[in-house]
């Protein structure tokens, strides 16, 4: 068995109960070594849950996980060798200076000094800590924090990382800039479970799944989601409406018959409509309306639309056996 | 790998570290103590003396003034009143002015004289029990003094039997001295318990103790390592406490000092280790105050700190088995008054280390399940 080929986690049939309430509800997926996976869902949906499930956080109610090619439930200790973990509030000593909150988390993985020594200066380098590494952790900013965090939760060398909400509460170029590193990283072999809100990131990722109350109703590469017969069905044709109007505009187009979903981005509304429309007979629909359209063209599915897609077919199946 | 302390080192180090940075956080958990030790030592007095007493003295000759002349000299009575009615003599008690109220009939001094035996009331107040003890002891005393004094006075006979007491470790019955070892028992544990008790809850709070849990470190390593800085502010804390109490409130210390301190490390232990296995169950600081009190009520009223453990009703005295500041205050009381030494005292260090580590054990027990974190 060569560890190349193993992936670098592989959960099967996935369930977390909290009393009555299923948390995790039957997920299964697979990351190969080396992905950057990105995890997505509402808030409350079990992407948090999962990530404790995978880290030995929680214990599985059901189901099977390899971390790394170790048993979550089993070789409990074999799995935190090898990961790293940075929570949503980044979880530093704040009264601990830059250079001791790395030097203790050196510690607890047991690396010798000269290791130690070593991989402080790798990690100050690569996350350009430099400047900062005898102030205080509560003197840094939002970004610098995250940098540190993610210094912290690197410095023992793990073959995989998870980030839960890394860039929540972070300005956009400190996010940038992460994602940067990230890439950068797993360049190096090293694997990132990222979950996340920002679609944006989403669309970085090589690997996404989405996750809805528990249950994961998408699992692929971007593109691949992208393509799915549920997001794109035949005989459909996904569009962009610009117009000044944007709100009322989506209440109209949506009574339309033929169009068949329809969401407000920024000064435009993505709509998904039958092909029997063209461009042009759509335009004089809303005109009949008097809705002045700027602009109307075919689009290729965002991400976004992907996930609101697949959550709203997800919901109508949910509903339709209780009828 | 498979060692159960690993995560000790470098959770010790940065615990120092958090010590260091929170200086004035520790400062004021070290100063409280001995402020309390000077609020108490100096306002506990548990013997009776100068109870305030109402006369009525309706004879007024000089027997009556002999009588009270002894009454005054007793050191028990502070005779603040003289009264000329039984109503008034009545009113300084329910008034709670006077604890005793004593009168003299009108007769007493021809009553004497013709040896028909004389009669004087003493009413007390029994709201206070101890109070109304002394008081009721040595009006009583002072009847029968008087008494024999006057039946031996035209003889030559010496009292056939005399009771002579001898109080072996506290001669003058010092307050401070009975107390305050008492009192070191019970601060200790306070800023033990409560120290470590924060300092696990506000690393819940923080995240950073679910950020550990990722982390290879056993929860005897992380546990251990918590508790060792402690244990040493501890053992600071105790120094201090005795130092004042030698040289401040006088108390001499009988037995061996160094005794004294190395079998207080087991009892600091059974301190930090409850402190942690509150940590363990308390979701914020707050919580982990209630339980804090909770378990310190008990160790000031069940130990023997003010009320003697023998009195007790049968349940709570066997609850007081279970209260480690009983076994911690046998050893203080021990050492410092009657100079015990490791023979008359090891088992209760036994006990508190066994209690030390049965407690850690089940701490450690639930950090490892988790438990904490639902």
């Amino acid at each position: 068995m060569t560890s190349s080929t193993k992936a670098s986690i592989s959960a099967q049939h996935l369930v977390r109960r909290f009393g009555h309430f299923t948390a995790v509800n039957d997920v299964s997926f697979r990351v190969e070594k080396g992905e950057i996976f990105g995890f997505l869902g509402p808030n409350g949906s079990g992407k948090t849950t999962v990530i404790k499930m995978l880290t030995g956080l929680l214990p599985l109610s059901g189901g099977h996980a390899e971390v790394e090619g170790f048993d979550v439930t089993k070789d409990a200790e074999a799995v935190r060798e090898n990961i790293g973990y940075m929570s949503q509030n980044f979880s530093l000593y704040t009264d601990l200076t830059v250079s001791e909150n790395l030097t203790f988390y050196g510690r607890i993985y047991g690396l010798s000094n000269d290791h130690l020594r070593r991989r402080m200066d790798e990690i100050i380098q690569i996350n350009g800590l430099g400047p900062y590494i005898h102030r205080l952790a509560s003197q840094l900013s939002g970004g610098w924090k995250q940098r540190l965090a993610l210094g912290c939760a690197m410095l023992h060398e793990p073959k995989l990382v998870f980030l839960d909400e890394p860039t929540a509460g972070i300005d956009p170029v400190a996010r940038r800039q992460l994602w940067d590193l990230l890439f950068d990283l797993s360049g190096h072999g090293i694997t990132f479970f990222v979950t996340t809100h920002y679609m944006d990131e989403a669309e970085r990722c090589s690997h996404v799944a989405y996750i809805y109350f528990g249950q994961l109703i998408a699992d692929g590469t971007p593109d691949s989601l992208r393509e799915l017969p549920d997001v794109q069905p035949a005989g459909t044709l996904r569009i962009e409406i610009t117009t000044p109007q944007v709100t009322r505009a989506l209440r109209i187009a949506r009574e339309i018959p033929g169009v068949r979903n329809a969401t407000i981005f920024g000064q435009s509304i993505h709509a998904l409509v039958d092909d029997h429309y063209d461009l042009n007979g759509l335009r004089e629909e809303l005109l009949k309306r008097n809705i002045v359209v700027a602009e109307i063209r075919p689009l290729a599915p965002s991400l976004e639309d992907v996930f609101v897609e697949l959550t709203s077919q997800h919901q109508a199946r949910q509903e339709a056996p209780r009828e | 790998m498979n060692n159960v302390f690993r995560g000790f080192s470098a959770v010790f180090y940065k615990e120092s570290l958090h010590i260091r940075r929170d200086f004035s956080t520790l400062f004021f958990s070290l100063i409280i103590p001995i402020l309390q030790m000077f609020l108490l030592g100096y306002a506990i007095d548990t013997n009776v003396r100068q109870i305030n007493t109402v006369i009525y003295n309706a004879d007024g000759r000089r027997e009556s003034r002999e009588l009270l002349d002894r009454l005054k000299n007793s050191d028990t009575f502070h005779l603040v009143r003289y009264v000329n009615s039984d109503r008034d003599l009545n009113d300084a008690i329910i008034s709670g002015k006077c604890r005793v109220g004593v009168k003299i009939p009108v007769d007493y001094s021809d009553r004497l004289l013709h040896q028909t035996g004389a009669q004087v009331l003493v009413l007390i107040d029994g709201s206070d029990s101890s109070v109304a003890g002394q008081a009721i002891n040595v009006t009583t005393a002072i009847g029968l003094d008087e008494s024999l004094r006057r039946v031996l006075a035209n003889s030559d006979a010496a009292f056939p039997v005399e009771m002579r007491p001898k109080i072996l470790f506290n001669p003058d019955s010092r307050s401070p001295n009975f107390f305050l070892p008492g009192l070191v028992a019970v601060l200790l544990l306070n800023v033990t318990t409560f120290l470590t008790a924060f300092s696990i809850v506000r690393e819940k709070e923080r995240g950073t103790l679910e950020q550990l849990f990722v982390t290879p470190v056993r929860p005897m390593g992380l546990l251990l390592g918590k508790l060792l800085p402690y244990l040493v502010i501890g053992f600071f804390e105790l120094s201090m406490l005795l130092v004042a109490m030698r040289f401040l409130f006088g108390v001499p210390i009988h037995g061996s000092v160094l005794l004294l301190a190395f079998l207080s490390l087991p009892y600091i232990f059974v301190s930090l280790s409850l402190g942690i296995l509150i940590s363990s169950k308390a979701t914020s600081q707050a919580h982990a105050m209630q339980l804090a009190f909770l378990t310190i009520l008990p160790s000031i009223f069940f130990s023997g700190y003010i009320f003697p453990r023998e009195t007790m009703p049968t349940f709570f005295y066997y609850l007081s088995y279970f209260v480690p500041a009983a076994y911690y205050i046998n050893i203080t009381r021990g050492i410092i008054l009657r100079g015990a030494g490791w023979v008359h005292l090891w088992s209760d260090a036994v006990i508190l280390f066994l209690m030390g580590a049965a407690l850690l054990i089940i701490a450690a027990r639930r950090f490892h399940n988790k438990i904490i974190m639902a």
